[in-house]
């Protein structure tokens, strides 16, 4: 459909515009995604360059420092498990469109309450029995960190988004203090708690605790319960319109008092998972910004946790290769950091023209589809 | 007239994505006349004025302001070429007063001469007739003061080319008599204006000549004068159409719901219904009449359980014999576990009958998905059942599993329906079921509540336009300000003396 021809000074469109797709194909949104990863490599490559290196060296010793040798794979390993770990304790809350960026308190929560069994229960019970105690304890702990905010929001309307961001400075703090306090390691000029005795180890398996393997069982779980069970159905529908629960006779402060404990309860074992498999004590950094990036784990694959293993995998290798890079190049951190920052920038930002489509002045529009 | 067309639109197209919005629409409007925009929903005339004030662009077609093409790229633009559109649903800063909100955007210096804007704004009132006082703030006022404010504003900066969108929807007749005369003023001074409506009866009171939009593409303008309603339903709809509304005789008439001294109060204590009473039977349709916010909205939801009632009782029985048992206090579970069979398509259907976001089949199962055991839910019969409604109720998707957000508003209310009588109801409630449907569908519609009332279901109708509940109820029931007002027989019954009942009562209710 041809438009009527126009005089170029009386008419002048604006420079670009925005139009929204109507539908878009699979291939055609992949396409768009590897273009942005590309885009995000070149952008990449000219700060590389201004940095004063050789922008191919730099991403092949990325890659290599991630996935190279069995040791370092296993240390990129790491990294995804707890990120995976918290992607999916987000995953039920946001589906519900709640917005719990607590993630990271509840992991400390969970970490802590773990801790007390490992530091001083150890000798009073066997270990199978120390480590159901420690993960059950940090479960509790984590979601109930998750439960109290959602049941300021369920009885009186509260803004989850600020409760759950101060929650984690509130145990944060908790944290700090126990490690200058009470638990402090007896002896040890630094203030700082005593690492874990055997008993309270996670076992390892193909060189990686076992926290792999249970973080991917949870993956098939997480998808199996928001996608076939009632209470997933029930997330859903809370999620998209508060009114119309009601209307079917749900009770939606149980529904999100009940859905924040479990969300705040996965991210109690994703801390039980980090001072039992990966530090083997706590500190101040034991959640380490793992809940905040799972935010965008979770966003980057829509909320379905068979994604998550891609992205969380994606993401624990650019970081694990930013080490790398800061030690091979001598990259500042703060540089590395520009580096994930950027890609990550380009691959959330491609999200925008698998939406859209911008339509350029003069362009005139046919037919699509 | 010989004289230039205030706005001349040639060959106007506007696609979002694949739909076409407008195709090769022309429209020519001239100083000193009222132009009345006609189309059933989604026929266009919104996008089409949105183009005129800068909101969306044309993607096709040339648009003349004053005999001049120009470019309309933003609101400014539309404003520096007076035109000034007051949208259905306001745009107004709530905490502000409304000359506050008339200036805001408006270039000027950093200090507000609050004196010579307050009288520049009881100059334009009292030229034209409003009344607004300037230093009120927004929340303090009533939505038809709203729109004196949208109004004001417009003619505040200037404009001479009004556009209209639904203005009348939120008012009462007698608002709406006000603001008819509002607009004659104008057309005396000159201005050209644009109403889009749906109303004919509005359309032949007001203006003086008609432009006819469907599914997006122009039809062509009459004169009112020289056209009538089956006329201009025949443009609209593009074939000839029977107006007629089927109205069986009520057959075992049996008292059903029994509602006594139903009092009801917002969060705010402001109280919504008061002592509300009346009798619901099966084999009929109860119509329920009122002006916007009148209480219809709170009554349903208070007898589907999701509203908080403070007195009275809602007495419910299955047939004549059994004891009636009070369903005050119950949400919608516990009266299911009762068996009592009550469904209810809400005002709201995206937003509180239905999840947009989803497919027929996950919202099939919304009232049901708690059946079986176990913790997975069942999506074998709710797909049966949504199968059968794109069957039984000629519902247009691609499949059932495409989120009901994206089907027109005609299927989304097939479906919200089709859920609600799956049910086998013994009540059903309606909240103004035909809102934004094309005609088809409102006869889809009218047929389907006719067929449950045969069944010996208590329907109730809430509606807003008068003539179909005059058609279509047995009996009418009449709220003015959160009472009842009376209840008259539909079939004796005429329109003046239901509107006389709606608004005898409004000035001791005091709401709006």
């Amino acid at each position: 459909m041809s438009g009527p021809a126009k005089t170029p000074e009386a008419h002048r469109e604006p420079l670009l515009r925005i139009a929204k797709r109507s539908d878009i194909s699979i291939g055609a949104a992949w396409l768009i995604r590897i273009a942005a990863i590309l885009c995000a490599l070149l952008a990449g490559a000219v700060l590389i360059l201004a940095l004063g290196h050789n922008p191919v060296a730099v991403y092949r010793d990325m890659a290599e420092g991630a996935l190279a040798t069995r040791t370092t794979r296993v240390e990129t390993v790491k990294i995804a498990v707890p990120l995976l770990g918290a992607a999916l304790a987000i995953a039920p809350a946001f589906k519900m469109r709640f917005w719990n960026i607590g993630a990271e308190g509840q992991i400390m929560a969970g970490a802590i309450a773990a801790s007390y069994f490992a530091l001083y229960q150890y000798q009073n019970m066997s270990r199978p029995a120390l480590m159901i105690c420690m993960f059950l304890a940090g479960a509790i702990a984590g979601g109930i960190w998750g439960l109290i905010p959602a049941v300021f929001k369920a009885r009186w309307g509260t803004n989850e988004t600020l409760f759950t961001l101060m929650f984690n400075y509130i145990i944060l703090g908790v944290e700090k203090y126990l490690q200058n306090g009470p638990w402090r390691k007896a002896g040890s000029g630094f203030p700082k708690i005593a690492m874990f005795t055997a008993e309270a180890k996670l076992p390892k398996l193909l060189g990686v605790h076992i926290g792999w393997i249970m973080v991917l069982a949870l993956v098939v779980l997480m998808f199996v319960y928001l996608k076939y069970t009632k209470q997933g159905y029930e997330i859903a529908v809370v999620g998209e319109s508060v009114r119309t629960a009601q209307y079917a006779g749900m009770n939606v402060p149980a529904i999100i008092m009940r859905t924040m404990f479990l969300s705040g309860a996965i991210s109690g074992i994703v801390g039980c998972l980090q001072v039992a498999g990966a530090d083997y004590t706590l500190t101040e950094g034991t959640a380490g910004g793992v809940g905040f990036t799972a935010i965008t784990v979770a966003w980057l694959a829509k909320l379905n946790p068979i994604v998550m293993v891609l992205i969380a995998a994606a993401l624990a290798v650019l970081k694990k290769g930013s080490h790398t890079i800061q030690t091979n190049f001598k990259i500042p951190a703060s540089a590395a950091e520009v580096l994930t920052g950027t890609i990550l920038f380009f691959m959330l930002g491609c999200e925008f023209f698998i939406s859209y489509r911008l339509i350029a002045r003069g362009r005139k529009e046919r037919d699509h589809g | 007239m010989e004289t230039v067309n205030a706005i001349e639109l040639r060959d106007i197209t506007k696609r979002f994505g694949e739909v076409v919005a407008n195709d090769k629409v022309c429209l020519e409007v001239r100083r000193g006349e009222i132009l009345s925009l006609l189309g059933e929903n989604g026929s266009g005339k919104t996008t089409l004025m949105n183009m005129l004030s800068g909101i969306y662009f044309p993607d096709g077609g040339q648009i003349f302001v004053n005999g001049k093409e120009v470019t309309i790229r933003s609101p400014k633009d539309a404003f520096d070429l007076g035109i000034g559109m007051i949208h259905q649903h306001f745009k107004l800063v709530d905490v502000l007063t409304a000359a506050e909100n008339i200036v805001l955007g408006l270039p000027g210096k950093g200090r507000l001469d609050r004196k010579a804007i307050g009288a520049r704004i009881t100059e334009i009132s009292s030229k034209y007739g409003f009344e607004v006082d300037p230093k009120r703030k927004i929340y303090d006022m009533a939505v038809s003061e709203k729109q004196t404010v949208e109004i004001v504003k417009v003619l505040y900066r200037g404009a001479d080319i009004l556009i209209l969108d639904e203005p009348t929807a939120v008012l009462t007749p007698q608002e709406t008599d006000k603001l008819f005369a509002v607009l004659r003023n104008m057309k005396a001074d000159g201005k050209a204006i644009v109403i889009i409506t749906h109303k004919l009866h509005e359309v032949m009171a007001i203006s003086d000549r008609v432009a006819v939009l469907r599914k997006g593409a122009y039809i062509g303008t009459v004169n009112t004068a020289e056209t009538d309603f089956q006329k201009l339903t025949n443009m609209m709809v593009g074939r000839a159409v029977s107006l007629d509304i089927d109205r069986p005789e009520p057959k075992n008439r049996q008292e059903r719901l029994q509602v006594e001294g139903l009092t009801c109060r917002s969060g705010e204590g402001i109280t919504i219904l008061d002592k509300v009473s009346f009798t619901a039977c099966g084999g009929e349709i109860l119509g329920i009449a009122g002006i916007a916010g009148s209480g219809q909205k709170e009554l349903c939801e208070a007898i589907a359980g999701l509203y908080p009632v403070s007195e009275g009782r809602i007495l419910y029985k299955d047939t004549p014999q059994a004891t009636p048992e009070n369903i005050v206090g119950k949400n919608p579970i516990a009266i299911r576990r009762m068996g009592i069979s009550l469904a209810f398509v809400p005002e709201d259907r995206l937003g509180m009958g239905l999840v947009a976001g989803m497919g027929m089949v996950d919202n099939m199962m919304l009232r049901s998905y708690r059946r079986g055991k176990g913790i997975f839910a069942d999506r074998k019969p709710p797909k049966q059942l949504a199968e059968e409604i794109v069957d039984r109720l000629e519902v247009v998707t691609p499949g059932v599993t495409t989120p009901v957000r994206r089907l027109s508003g005609g299927n989304v209310q097939k479906v919200l329906v089709g859920r609600e009588i799956s049910s086998s109801p013994t009540v059903l409630m309606a909240a103004y079921p035909v809102r934004g449907l094309d005609i088809n569908s409102s006869y889809t519609i009218y047929r389907l509540l006719n067929e449950e009332k045969e069944a010996g279901v208590a329907v109730l109708y809430i509606g807003e336009d008068l003539d179909v509940l005059l058609e279509l109820c047995d009996r009418i029931l009449v709220l003015c300000g959160g009472r009842v007002s009376g209840v008259v027989d539909g079939r004796t019954a005429t329109k003046e003396e239901v509107g006389l009942m709606m608004t005898h009562m409004a000035g001791e209710g005091g709401r709006t």
